[in-house]
């Protein structure tokens, strides 16, 4: 691939996607340009060109934001109006050796949350509307300026997690909320596997309003406490019943620092060539995926979002031990968020459909793209 | 009155035939075909829309389900799901030459995982039953729309309903872990399921709010929480609409998220107060009831902050809630509102649209005005923290002139939520009610691509044909509709 389109209006860039007779890549920060098959290409469509923000109103809970945007410095923004975006989005640069945590149009196309989303909900929780242009070239809209809308099909959320495989986004509107006024951490030490996940599960299930909750094996399960500080410290003291066991407490500045190195998967950065798999699973399955999956292989892994999200590390291997992975558990999927090149071209990136919904899926991406011209055979073959 | 698609005569001559083809699939009782039967059916939550189907059909399993859709499929004949039909935007209406396709045999719940927090449940289980499945180990199911006793978690699917905690809890949505679907071609397709992330394209998502249009719902996963330790209630009286509504912006621009805030004007407090005697007080302009919920201390802490906001504007009666009892007599007027403005006028009209909030004075001036020109009364409850309007039309419908004066006193309500940057409907669903007004929000080219979406589920246009879109196109059709040099060259297709 040499050439690189850089539209800087909508009708440009439905200009360039009706006249293109071969495939485009579509680019936004290109953050996680190395996530999914590698797509066959003659030329990048490169979306920095869509930045800014069209309208921040912080007390509608409402951003509208061209889609090439950074995101860092939208969480900047909204910092500074003590705001952010609930689903706490990951920045996987150092994870996948990118310069910069990417676009917010990047992040609505991969749908990528980090450890809130067990209370707060993913980044389809939050999409209200979207701007775009199918891969027929059609400018279009979906959704609006309002938390609460239900005109038509739900276009955003489809558009949310399609890899740029539907339509190039040129604008998100997100719904954005209160950031907490302080956190807290609820420590637990000496779990395994099972223990842990059970622990999580208590935590989770009482009044407590946990807002995180991981297990990093050897070291410790952690449970995150948000709120206005009075609700952070009674709250620490009825899980400290709940759980029936000690616990110690993380203060706000290390427990900051703790999510965030979960958020980003850090612990798995620096190792490009182990195959990395992230398995959203029925969260009591977590231990037995990792005991089938510790029988045959020599794997590090991560559970976030109670056991509901899995984080492998694989050794490498050219198959990214991808039938053992995805044989481990019966409900869920796996995704290949890391792996060489040559891996993700022969190996399944994303979890393999059902007959029924592979061809559904095919129709839908016809009715956006009927001449597969928009990241063709990133999630599946022929999509 | 809106219209329907005119009905194939041949499909209606064919009934028996059908009928019979239909017993054989659901044996016994579960096909109706007697027309005084299916005069239960002829209409749902928009009663001034009745239609008596072709025939019914109540299957009890998905292999009946899938086999229904599979003849219906290979006939060429619609088909009209149906939950517990208390849709106010007239999903469920019935078509002449449609099968109606009940779900209300689905009623049971299949599993409860606490362990997972969630519960798995068919589509017939009603909204209320599945909180009262998990209550006693204190957990419940959040979204509560005010028909909860009756709807079905089905067709809170189908509507992507909400209730008065969707702005702390999220609509139907966000609650929905998995479902299991037939699509028209009788394919059994399962999305989610008790993990939170789906990967692929967001299907689920697409399916809920689809207003039974793109398949049929046979089994839903849905999350279940905690059920909060406490909450408590602040009643708010302000002299004008702007200061009630710059206290919602002022409470969440200081970082609260309330589990309800709810706003009603003078019409609607006058009403709920004849009716309930809440306590309500008479001499003010807007009401706001802000409900806190979490932990005692929390609770406690946020409701001084509100209280100190709401008096920084010039909040001129307020009332916190000492007891269980108190909070819930605060919720009695709101929650009986429908029913108060019911004894002023023999039929309202209930219309749903999204405003962004800090336009709400100019919207309920234009309704006044509105109001005046229409020759009807208008009361308002508001979902006040996501910007959802409730205005109740009232009128008269044994009179026909006012029921069109209603209808488009409605639609023009609409048209000005649209002007000022909200959406037709926020909870309530488009169905044939807001059909007509889909262009007032989006243009030719935004529907053409909702409807490409329809043909990939459903290709021949079966599934309830004639609601949310108001055209009716041919798949093939949109497939060569697409913009050239910005032009669209959308052919003009006469409204049915």
């Amino acid at each position: 691939m040499s050439a690189v389109l850089k539209p800087a209006s909508e009708a440009e860039l439905s200009e360039i996607i009706a006249s293109a007779d071969a495939p485009l890549e579509v680019v936004g920060g290109g953050s996680k340009r190395h996530i999914g098959h590698p797509v066959q290409a003659a030329a990048a469509l490169d979306m920095s060109g869509f930045t800014g923000v069209i309208a921040y109103e912080p007390e509608e809970l409402i951003l509208d934001v061209h889609a090439g945007t950074p995101l860092a410095g939208i969480e900047d923004m909204l910092s500074q109006r003590s705001q952010q975006l609930a689903f706490e989005p990951p920045d996987f640069s150092r994870l996948l050796g990118a310069a910069h945590s990417g676009s917010i149009g990047g992040l609505v196309a991969s749908n990528l949350s980090g450890p809130r989303r067990i209370k707060a909900g993913a980044v389809r929780d939050h999409i209200l509307g979207i701007h775009g242009v199918t891969g027929a070239g059609d400018a279009f809209k979906a959704g609006a300026r309002v938390v609460k809308n239900v005109t038509g099909y739900d276009m955003p959320k489809l558009l949310t997690g399609s890899w740029g495989t539907l339509a190039a986004l040129t604008a998100v509107i997100l719904k954005v909320l209160p950031a907490p006024e302080t956190e807290e951490t609820v420590v637990l030490a000496g779990l395994d596997d099972a223990q842990a996940v059970e622990a999580m599960s208590l935590a989770m299930q009482s009044p407590c309003e946990v807002s995180a909750a991981a297990h990093v094996p050897g070291e410790a399960v952690y449970l995150r406490l948000e709120g206005i500080a009075p609700s952070v410290s009674y709250r620490r003291d009825q899980l400290g019943k709940v759980l029936k066991r000690p616990i110690e407490v993380m203060a706000a500045r290390s427990s900051a620092a703790t999510w965030r190195a979960i958020r980003d998967a850090a612990m798995f950065a620096g190792n490009p060539s182990h195959p990395l798999w992230r398995l959203s699973v029925t969260p009591s399955d977590a231990p037995a995926i990792i005991r089938t999956l510790k029988e045959k292989l020599d794997i590090r892994y991560l559970f976030d979002w109670a056991g509901g999200l899995v984080w492998i590390e694989a050794p490498p291997s050219h198959d990214a031990s991808a039938a053992l992975v995805r044989g481990s558990f019966s409900t869920g999927h796996a995704t290949l968020i890391r792996a060489p090149e040559a891996t993700r071209a022969a190996v399944g990136v994303f979890q393999p459909q059902a007959p029924a919904l592979a061809a559904l899926t095919g129709r839908v991406k016809d009715a956006f793209d009927p001449r597969h011209i928009l990241n063709p055979g990133r999630m599946y073959r022929g999509i | 009155m809106l219209t329907m698609p005119i009905p194939d005569q041949d499909t209606i001559r064919r009934r028996s035939a059908i009928a019979a083809a239909l017993r054989r699939i659901v044996p016994g009782e579960g096909v109706v075909a007697a027309p005084v039967e299916m005069r239960a059916f002829e209409t749902d939550g928009l009663t001034a829309y009745r239609q008596i189907p072709l025939v019914v059909v109540l299957p009890e399993t998905v292999a009946q389900v899938s086999a229904v859709l599979r003849y219906a499929h290979e006939n060429g004949i619609k088909v009209v799901p149906r939950g517990a039909g208390t849709s106010l935007s007239g999903g469920a209406l019935p078509l002449a030459d449609g099968i109606l396709l009940g779900m209300a045999k689905f009623n049971r719940v299949l599993e409860i995982d606490y362990a997972n927090r969630c519960a798995v449940v068919q589509p017939g289980v009603t909204n209320l039953a599945i909180t009262k499945a998990v209550e006693h180990k204190g957990f419940y199911y959040a979204p509560d729309p005010s028909s909860q006793i009756a709807c079905t978690i089905g067709g809170n699917v189908a509507e992507n309903s909400g209730g008065v905690h969707c702005l702390k809890y999220g609509l139907t949505a966000n609650n929905v872990l998995g479902i299991e679907l037939v699509l028209v071609t009788g394919e059994v397709i399962r999305l989610g399921g008790k993990h939170l992330d789906s990967e692929g394209y967001d299907l689920l998502g697409v399916m809920t709010g689809s207003e039974g249009l793109l398949g049929v719902v046979t089994e839903v996963t849905v999350r279940i929480l905690q059920k909060p330790e406490t909450a408590r209630a602040v009643l708010v009286g302000f002299p004008t609409s702007e200061d009630a509504g710059q206290c919602v912006a002022d409470v969440i621009s200081a970082g609260i998220i309330p589990g309800g805030m709810e706003m009603m004007d003078r019409p609607a407090i006058h009403a709920a107060e004849d009716f309930v005697h809440a306590g309500y007080p008479r001499d003010v302009e807007a009401l706001l009831i802000v409900e806190l919920d979490g932990p005692q201390v929390e609770v406690d802490h946020l409701i001084d902050r509100v209280s100190g906001i709401a008096r920084a504007n010039n909040s001129t009666t307020l009332r916190i809630s000492a007891s269980e009892e108190e909070r819930l007599l605060f919720w009695a007027g709101r929650k009986a509102a429908f029913p108060a403005v019911g004894r002023l006028s023999p039929d309202y009209l209930c219309m749903d649209g999204t405003i962004p909030r800090k336009r709400l004075p100019d919207v309920l001036q234009g309704m006044a005005e509105l109001s005046q020109f229409h020759r009807l009364r208008v009361a308002n409850v508001f979902h006040a923290g996501d910007g959802n309007l409730h205005p109740l039309i009232l009128y008269d419908a044994n009179d026909p002139d006012e029921l069109d004066r209603a209808e488009k006193f409605g639609a023009d309500i609409l048209r000005l939520c649209v002007k000022v940057g909200g959406v037709l409907t926020g909870e309530h669903g488009v169905g044939i009610e807001k059909r007509d007004l889909m262009p007032e929000m989006f243009s030719e080219g935004d529907l053409a691509q909702q409807m490409r979406v329809k043909c990939a589920f459903d290709g021949k246009g079966l599934l309830n044909p004639g609601k949310v879109f108001p055209t009716l196109h041919r798949c093939a059709e949109l497939g060569r509709m697409h913009v050239k040099g910005g032009a669209l060259p959308f052919p003009e297709i006469p409204r049915f």
